[in-house]
Protein backbone atom coordinates (compact mmCIF):
# COMPACT_ATOMS: atom_id res chain seq x y z
CA UNK A 1 0.00 0.00 0.00
CA UNK A 2 1.73 3.45 -0.95
CA UNK A 3 2.00 5.78 1.67
CA UNK A 4 1.51 9.55 1.65
CA UNK A 5 5.23 11.45 2.68
CA UNK A 6 5.07 15.53 2.48
CA UNK A 7 8.47 17.32 2.44
CA UNK A 8 10.01 20.31 1.33
CA UNK A 9 12.02 19.57 -2.85
CA UNK A 10 14.32 22.65 -3.33
CA UNK A 11 12.02 25.02 -0.79
CA UNK A 12 8.84 23.65 -2.44
CA UNK A 13 5.99 21.89 0.02
CA UNK A 14 5.87 18.62 -1.94
CA UNK A 15 3.27 15.65 -0.94
CA UNK A 16 3.78 12.08 -3.21
CA UNK A 17 2.86 9.03 -2.64
CA UNK A 18 5.82 5.92 -2.48
CA UNK A 19 5.43 2.44 -2.63
CA UNK A 20 6.83 0.18 0.40
CA UNK A 21 10.52 0.12 0.18
CA UNK A 22 11.06 2.76 -2.08
CA UNK A 23 14.07 5.22 -2.60
CA UNK A 24 14.07 8.51 -2.35
CA UNK A 25 15.55 8.57 -6.66
CA UNK A 26 13.07 6.68 -7.84
CA UNK A 27 10.72 9.02 -5.63
CA UNK A 28 12.40 12.02 -6.89
CA UNK A 29 12.68 11.14 -10.35
CA UNK A 30 8.79 8.94 -10.88
CA UNK A 31 7.35 10.70 -8.65
CA UNK A 32 8.19 14.25 -8.41
CA UNK A 33 9.61 14.20 -12.23
CA UNK A 34 13.19 15.67 -10.50
CA UNK A 35 15.08 14.09 -13.17
CA UNK A 36 18.10 16.05 -12.10
CA UNK A 37 19.89 13.39 -9.84
CA UNK A 38 21.11 10.12 -11.78
CA UNK A 39 20.67 6.24 -11.51
CA UNK A 40 24.34 4.77 -11.17
CA UNK A 41 24.90 1.97 -9.40
CA UNK A 42 21.81 1.48 -6.66
CA UNK A 43 24.47 0.72 -4.47
CA UNK A 44 25.68 4.07 -2.70
CA UNK A 45 29.57 3.60 -4.69
CA UNK A 46 29.35 6.05 -7.53
CA UNK A 47 27.17 9.13 -5.72
CA UNK A 48 25.30 9.39 -8.73
CA UNK A 49 22.50 9.89 -7.04
CA UNK A 50 23.69 12.24 -3.98
CA UNK A 51 21.47 14.83 -2.89
CA UNK A 52 21.10 17.20 0.42
CA UNK A 53 18.77 16.15 3.24
CA UNK A 54 18.89 18.89 5.71
CA UNK A 55 21.79 20.32 3.88
CA UNK A 56 24.26 17.38 4.14
CA UNK A 57 25.06 14.95 1.43
CA UNK A 58 23.13 11.49 1.16
CA UNK A 59 22.87 8.69 -1.33
CA UNK A 60 19.72 9.18 -1.93
CA UNK A 61 19.20 5.45 -3.97
CA UNK A 62 19.82 4.23 -0.32
CA UNK A 63 17.40 6.57 1.54
CA UNK A 64 14.39 5.20 2.35
CA UNK A 65 12.19 7.85 0.72
CA UNK A 66 9.41 7.95 3.43
CA UNK A 67 12.07 8.33 6.20
CA UNK A 68 12.19 12.20 4.02
CA UNK A 69 9.00 13.27 5.87
CA UNK A 70 8.81 16.73 7.27
CA UNK A 71 12.75 17.24 5.95
CA UNK A 72 14.49 19.66 3.37
CA UNK A 73 15.92 17.97 0.16
CA UNK A 74 17.76 19.72 -2.41
CA UNK A 75 18.93 18.87 -6.04
CA UNK A 76 20.60 19.82 -8.54
CA UNK A 77 17.03 20.65 -10.00
CA UNK A 78 16.99 23.87 -7.63
CA UNK A 79 20.50 24.91 -7.77
CA UNK A 80 19.84 28.03 -10.57
CA UNK A 81 17.62 30.65 -9.92
CA UNK A 82 16.13 31.00 -12.98
CA UNK A 83 17.83 31.94 -16.06
CA UNK A 84 20.85 32.33 -13.08
CA UNK A 85 23.47 29.76 -12.48
CA UNK A 86 24.58 28.77 -9.38
CA UNK A 87 28.46 29.84 -9.06
CA UNK A 88 29.60 25.77 -9.03
CA UNK A 89 27.45 25.26 -12.13
CA UNK A 90 28.98 28.16 -13.80
CA UNK A 91 32.48 27.21 -12.73
CA UNK A 92 31.67 23.63 -13.96
CA UNK A 93 30.82 24.71 -17.39
CA UNK A 94 33.80 27.25 -17.92
CA UNK A 95 36.09 24.49 -16.39
CA UNK A 96 35.40 21.93 -18.54
CA UNK A 97 34.56 19.85 -15.69
CA UNK A 98 31.36 18.31 -17.18
CA UNK A 99 32.35 15.73 -19.91
CA UNK A 100 29.19 13.01 -20.35
CA UNK A 101 27.73 15.06 -17.46
CA UNK A 102 26.48 11.58 -15.70
CA UNK A 103 28.17 12.10 -12.34
CA UNK A 104 27.34 16.12 -12.35
CA UNK A 105 24.77 16.34 -10.46
CA UNK A 106 25.75 14.20 -7.85
CA UNK A 107 29.51 16.20 -8.41
CA UNK A 108 27.83 19.73 -7.86
CA UNK A 109 25.83 18.64 -4.75
CA UNK A 110 28.95 17.10 -2.81
CA UNK A 111 30.44 20.49 -3.78
CA UNK A 112 27.80 22.66 -2.55
CA UNK A 113 27.50 20.55 0.83
CA UNK A 114 31.30 21.70 0.81
CA UNK A 115 31.08 25.18 -0.18
CA UNK A 116 28.16 25.86 2.63
CA UNK A 117 30.36 24.80 5.29
CA UNK A 118 33.45 25.49 4.18
CA UNK A 119 33.59 28.43 1.95
CA UNK A 120 37.02 28.30 1.64
CA UNK A 121 38.24 24.68 1.11
CA UNK A 122 41.80 23.60 0.29
CA UNK A 123 42.68 21.11 -2.67
CA UNK A 124 42.52 17.86 -0.15
CA UNK A 125 39.48 18.98 1.49
CA UNK A 126 37.55 19.26 -2.11
CA UNK A 127 38.79 15.99 -3.21
CA UNK A 128 37.96 14.68 0.12
CA UNK A 129 34.23 15.90 -0.16
CA UNK A 130 33.91 14.47 -3.48
CA UNK A 131 35.27 11.31 -2.65
CA UNK A 132 32.08 9.41 -3.00
CA UNK A 133 31.50 10.30 -6.39
CA UNK A 134 32.77 8.24 -9.58
CA UNK A 135 33.97 9.94 -12.32
CA UNK A 136 35.11 8.03 -15.45
CA UNK A 137 35.66 10.32 -18.23
CA UNK A 138 36.24 14.16 -17.50
CA UNK A 139 38.82 13.17 -15.03
CA UNK A 140 39.26 14.63 -11.30
CA UNK A 141 41.22 17.72 -11.59
CA UNK A 142 38.37 19.76 -13.76
CA UNK A 143 36.19 18.94 -11.19
CA UNK A 144 38.33 20.02 -8.04
CA UNK A 145 39.64 22.87 -10.14
CA UNK A 146 35.83 24.09 -10.75
CA UNK A 147 35.18 23.99 -7.25
CA UNK A 148 37.83 25.58 -5.53
CA UNK A 149 37.35 28.43 -8.64
CA UNK A 150 33.24 28.19 -7.23
CA UNK A 151 34.69 29.16 -3.76
CA UNK A 152 36.70 31.78 -4.96
CA UNK A 153 33.79 33.36 -7.55
CA UNK A 154 32.03 33.39 -4.33
CA UNK A 155 34.18 34.93 -1.94
CA UNK A 156 34.67 37.06 -4.60
CA UNK A 157 30.74 37.98 -5.07
CA UNK B 1 5.24 -7.28 -2.07
CA UNK B 2 7.75 -5.59 0.13
CA UNK B 3 5.96 -4.42 3.47
CA UNK B 4 7.80 -1.55 6.25
CA UNK B 5 7.02 -1.46 9.37
CA UNK B 6 7.83 1.37 11.49
CA UNK B 7 7.71 1.09 15.43
CA UNK B 8 8.73 3.82 18.14
CA UNK B 9 10.81 1.92 20.48
CA UNK B 10 13.99 -0.46 19.38
CA UNK B 11 12.16 -2.86 22.03
CA UNK B 12 8.98 -2.67 19.88
CA UNK B 13 10.98 -3.18 16.61
CA UNK B 14 13.18 -6.02 17.81
CA UNK B 15 9.76 -7.43 18.29
CA UNK B 16 8.83 -7.70 15.23
CA UNK B 17 11.84 -9.02 13.81
CA UNK B 18 11.85 -13.00 12.14
CA UNK B 19 13.65 -14.00 9.53
CA UNK B 20 11.68 -12.80 6.55
CA UNK B 21 12.53 -8.97 7.91
CA UNK B 22 15.24 -6.66 7.92
CA UNK B 23 16.38 -4.00 10.39
CA UNK B 24 17.01 -0.95 8.80
CA UNK B 25 19.60 1.53 10.17
CA UNK B 26 21.32 3.87 7.80
CA UNK B 27 20.10 1.82 4.99
CA UNK B 28 23.49 1.34 3.69
CA UNK B 29 23.37 -2.00 3.36
CA UNK B 30 19.53 -2.74 3.09
CA UNK B 31 18.18 -0.13 1.06
CA UNK B 32 21.12 -2.01 -1.36
CA UNK B 33 19.77 -5.69 -0.88
CA UNK B 34 15.96 -3.97 -1.67
CA UNK B 35 17.63 -2.03 -4.83
CA UNK B 36 18.73 -5.28 -5.87
CA UNK B 37 15.18 -7.17 -5.17
CA UNK B 38 16.43 -9.83 -2.50
CA UNK B 39 13.94 -12.42 -2.34
CA UNK B 40 15.56 -13.37 1.14
CA UNK B 41 13.10 -11.06 3.27
CA UNK B 42 9.82 -9.26 2.55
CA UNK B 43 9.61 -6.44 5.53
CA UNK B 44 11.99 -3.75 6.49
CA UNK B 45 11.35 -2.89 10.23
CA UNK B 46 12.42 0.08 11.44
CA UNK B 47 12.57 2.18 14.45
CA UNK B 48 11.95 6.28 14.83
CA UNK B 49 13.51 5.45 18.60
CA UNK B 50 15.36 9.02 18.94
CA UNK B 51 17.69 7.28 21.94
CA UNK B 52 19.64 5.46 19.05
CA UNK B 53 21.43 8.41 18.12
CA UNK B 54 22.89 9.51 21.54
CA UNK B 55 26.42 8.87 22.83
CA UNK B 56 26.20 8.54 26.29
CA UNK B 57 29.28 8.68 29.13
CA UNK B 58 27.95 5.57 31.65
CA UNK B 59 30.89 5.54 33.99
CA UNK B 60 34.09 4.52 32.65
CA UNK B 61 32.57 3.61 29.43
CA UNK B 62 30.91 5.27 26.44
CA UNK B 63 27.76 4.02 25.20
CA UNK B 64 27.43 4.52 21.47
CA UNK B 65 23.91 4.10 19.97
CA UNK B 66 23.77 2.00 16.99
CA UNK B 67 21.92 4.21 14.95
CA UNK B 68 24.81 6.91 15.40
CA UNK B 69 26.00 7.73 12.05
CA UNK B 70 29.56 7.67 11.14
CA UNK B 71 29.68 11.97 10.87
CA UNK B 72 27.93 11.85 14.28
CA UNK B 73 31.59 9.86 15.56
CA UNK B 74 33.64 12.63 13.51
CA UNK B 75 31.81 15.01 14.86
CA UNK B 76 32.15 14.15 18.51
CA UNK B 77 34.86 15.02 20.93
CA UNK B 78 34.40 11.77 23.48
CA UNK B 79 34.37 9.18 20.58
CA UNK B 80 37.74 11.04 18.60
CA UNK B 81 39.70 7.91 19.00
CA UNK B 82 37.23 6.13 16.57
CA UNK B 83 37.78 9.18 14.10
CA UNK B 84 40.20 7.24 11.68
CA UNK B 85 37.76 4.51 11.47
CA UNK B 86 35.07 6.54 11.21
CA UNK B 87 36.63 8.87 8.54
CA UNK B 88 37.81 4.94 6.85
CA UNK B 89 34.24 4.51 5.56
CA UNK B 90 32.60 5.06 2.82
CA UNK B 91 32.65 9.14 1.03
CA UNK B 92 30.33 11.74 3.02
CA UNK B 93 27.46 11.08 1.67
CA UNK B 94 27.92 7.31 2.59
CA UNK B 95 29.24 8.35 6.45
CA UNK B 96 25.98 10.37 7.06
CA UNK B 97 23.96 7.14 6.82
CA UNK B 98 25.69 4.44 7.81
CA UNK B 99 25.49 3.62 11.66
CA UNK B 100 27.72 1.75 13.92
CA UNK B 101 24.86 -0.55 14.38
CA UNK B 102 25.28 -1.59 11.00
CA UNK B 103 29.10 -1.22 10.68
CA UNK B 104 28.85 -4.40 12.53
CA UNK B 105 26.62 -6.76 10.15
CA UNK B 106 28.96 -5.50 6.81
CA UNK B 107 29.72 -8.02 4.96
CA UNK B 108 33.30 -8.87 4.15
CA UNK B 109 35.18 -6.85 2.75
CA UNK B 110 33.01 -4.09 4.46
CA UNK B 111 32.69 -3.36 8.29
CA UNK B 112 36.09 -1.23 9.33
CA UNK B 113 34.76 0.84 12.40
CA UNK B 114 34.07 -3.20 13.84
CA UNK B 115 37.72 -3.66 13.18
CA UNK B 116 38.35 -0.92 15.80
CA UNK B 117 36.20 -1.54 18.36
CA UNK B 118 36.69 -5.50 18.59
CA UNK B 119 40.58 -4.51 19.01
CA UNK B 120 38.95 -1.83 22.04
CA UNK B 121 37.00 -4.89 23.36
CA UNK B 122 33.89 -3.20 23.01
CA UNK B 123 30.30 -4.58 24.47
CA UNK B 124 27.57 -4.85 22.23
CA UNK B 125 23.85 -3.98 23.78
CA UNK B 126 21.42 -5.63 22.27
CA UNK B 127 18.04 -4.77 22.48
CA UNK B 128 16.69 -6.67 25.11
CA UNK B 129 19.61 -5.37 27.06
CA UNK B 130 21.16 -8.54 27.35
CA UNK B 131 25.15 -7.76 26.97
CA UNK B 132 28.06 -9.63 24.68
CA UNK B 133 30.97 -8.98 23.58
CA UNK B 134 32.19 -7.50 20.35
CA UNK B 135 33.78 -11.22 19.35
CA UNK B 136 30.63 -13.14 20.16
CA UNK B 137 28.12 -11.18 18.34
CA UNK B 138 30.50 -11.16 15.70
CA UNK B 139 30.55 -14.85 15.73
CA UNK B 140 26.61 -14.87 15.51
CA UNK B 141 25.24 -12.01 14.15
CA UNK B 142 21.43 -11.67 14.74
CA UNK B 143 19.18 -10.10 16.42
CA UNK B 144 18.84 -6.12 17.11
CA UNK B 145 21.20 -3.88 18.73
CA UNK B 146 20.80 -0.88 20.88
CA UNK B 147 24.39 0.35 21.63
CA UNK B 148 28.21 -0.28 21.80
CA UNK B 149 29.69 0.10 25.12
CA UNK B 150 33.46 1.00 24.57
CA UNK B 151 36.26 2.20 26.93
CA UNK B 152 38.62 5.33 25.96
CA UNK B 153 41.76 4.48 25.03
CA UNK B 154 44.79 6.04 27.13
CA UNK B 155 47.28 8.38 24.96
CA UNK B 156 48.20 6.00 21.72
CA UNK B 157 47.39 2.81 23.04
CA UNK B 158 45.14 2.57 20.18
CA UNK B 159 46.20 2.58 16.56
CA UNK B 160 43.92 2.62 13.41
CA UNK B 161 45.02 1.57 9.67
CA UNK B 162 43.16 1.03 6.64
CA UNK B 163 44.92 -0.24 3.26
CA UNK B 164 42.83 0.87 -0.12
CA UNK B 165 43.85 0.84 -3.57
CA UNK B 166 42.50 4.00 -3.97
CA UNK B 167 42.62 7.20 -1.60
CA UNK B 168 40.76 9.21 0.20
CA UNK B 169 38.12 6.43 -0.18
CA UNK B 170 38.29 2.99 -1.24
CA UNK B 171 37.43 -0.58 -0.18
CA UNK B 172 39.40 -2.30 2.23
CA UNK B 173 42.40 -4.68 1.03
CA UNK B 174 42.65 -5.15 4.81
CA UNK B 175 42.23 -3.03 7.74
CA UNK B 176 43.58 -3.48 10.89
CA UNK B 177 43.48 -1.85 14.57
CA UNK B 178 45.54 -2.69 17.93
CA UNK B 179 45.18 -1.52 21.31
CA UNK B 180 48.57 -1.39 22.70
CA UNK B 181 48.02 -1.47 26.67
CA UNK B 182 51.35 -2.00 28.63
CA UNK B 183 52.55 -2.64 31.90
CA UNK B 184 55.57 -1.84 33.19
CA UNK B 185 56.71 -0.24 30.25
CA UNK B 186 56.43 -3.61 28.28
CA UNK B 187 53.41 -4.62 25.98
CA UNK B 188 50.94 -6.56 28.09
CA UNK B 189 47.26 -7.98 27.18
CA UNK B 190 47.55 -6.28 23.81
CA UNK B 191 44.43 -6.95 21.28
CA UNK B 192 44.70 -6.93 17.94
CA UNK B 193 42.32 -7.19 14.63
CA UNK B 194 41.67 -7.46 11.52
CA UNK B 195 39.40 -6.82 8.92
CA UNK B 196 39.01 -8.33 5.59
CA UNK B 197 41.15 -10.93 6.28
CA UNK B 198 37.93 -13.39 7.61
CA UNK B 199 34.27 -13.07 6.69
CA UNK B 200 34.19 -11.22 9.49
CA UNK B 201 36.88 -8.39 11.42
CA UNK B 202 38.57 -11.43 13.60
CA UNK B 203 41.09 -10.88 16.55
CA UNK B 204 44.42 -12.18 15.44
CA UNK B 205 45.38 -14.32 18.74
CA UNK B 206 48.76 -15.82 17.18
CA UNK B 207 50.19 -11.79 17.15
CA UNK B 208 48.13 -10.93 20.67
CA UNK B 209 50.40 -13.14 21.75
CA UNK B 210 53.65 -12.68 20.26
CA UNK B 211 53.23 -9.45 21.50
CA UNK B 212 53.26 -10.29 24.87
CA UNK B 213 55.92 -8.79 27.30
CA UNK B 214 57.96 -7.08 24.53
CA UNK B 215 59.42 -3.70 23.84
CA UNK B 216 57.51 -1.82 20.67
CA UNK B 217 60.28 -1.80 18.33
CA UNK B 218 61.56 -3.32 15.50
CA UNK B 219 62.87 -6.42 17.80
CA UNK B 220 59.89 -7.08 20.05
CA UNK B 221 57.48 -7.26 17.25
CA UNK B 222 59.38 -9.73 14.89
CA UNK B 223 57.63 -12.50 16.48
CA UNK B 224 54.57 -11.01 15.59
CA UNK B 225 55.15 -10.19 12.24
CA UNK B 226 56.10 -13.65 11.65
CA UNK B 227 52.85 -14.88 13.05
CA UNK B 228 50.83 -11.86 11.17
CA UNK B 229 48.12 -14.48 9.48
CA UNK B 230 48.88 -17.60 11.73
CA UNK B 231 45.43 -19.40 11.71
CA UNK B 232 43.89 -16.86 8.98
CA UNK B 233 42.74 -18.04 4.95
CA UNK B 234 42.16 -14.43 3.89
CA UNK B 235 39.54 -14.38 1.17
CA UNK B 236 40.04 -13.99 -2.55
CA UNK B 237 37.63 -11.04 -3.67
CA UNK B 238 38.20 -8.36 -7.27
CA UNK B 239 40.23 -6.00 -4.20
CA UNK B 240 42.69 -8.53 -3.32
CA UNK B 241 43.70 -12.26 -3.36
CA UNK B 242 43.86 -13.98 -0.23
CA UNK B 243 47.47 -14.47 -1.45
CA UNK B 244 48.46 -11.12 -1.71
CA UNK B 245 46.53 -9.96 2.01
CA UNK B 246 48.92 -12.90 3.45
CA UNK B 247 52.14 -11.65 1.63
CA UNK B 248 51.29 -8.06 2.67
CA UNK B 249 49.87 -8.25 5.84
CA UNK B 250 53.05 -8.46 8.09
CA UNK B 251 54.31 -5.02 6.47
CA UNK B 252 51.11 -3.10 7.36
CA UNK B 253 51.37 -5.06 10.62
CA UNK B 254 54.79 -3.49 11.20
CA UNK B 255 53.53 0.11 10.21
CA UNK B 256 50.58 -0.53 12.20
CA UNK B 257 52.72 -1.29 15.76
CA UNK B 258 55.33 0.76 14.96
CA UNK B 259 53.13 3.89 13.85
CA UNK B 260 55.47 4.19 10.49
CA UNK B 261 53.73 6.38 7.96
CA UNK B 262 53.01 4.63 4.72
CA UNK B 263 53.55 7.07 2.07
Amino acid sequence: MKSPVTFRLNGSETAVFVDPGANLLDVLRRGCGDLSPKYGCGQGGCGACTVLIDGEPHVSCLVLAETVAGRSVETTGGLSNGPDLHPLQRAFIEGFAAQCGYCTPGMLMAAKALLDRNPNPTRPEVEEAISGNLCRCTGYEPIVDAILEAAKQRGAA
Amino acid sequence: MLEVQTYPTIGEAAGAMDDQARFLGGGTLIMNRVNYGDPRFNRIVRTTDASLAEIRVEGERLEVGAGVTMAAILASRDLDFLAPAARAVGGPAIRNMASVGGNLMAPHPYGDLAVALLALDAVVRMASGEELGLEDFLARRNGVVRSLLVRRPRGDEFRFRKVSRVKPKGVSVMSMAAHLTRSAGRLSGVRVAYGAMASTPVRVRAVESALEGVSLDHAGIAAALSAATEGLDPPDDPIASGWYRREVAPVHLRRLLLGEDAR
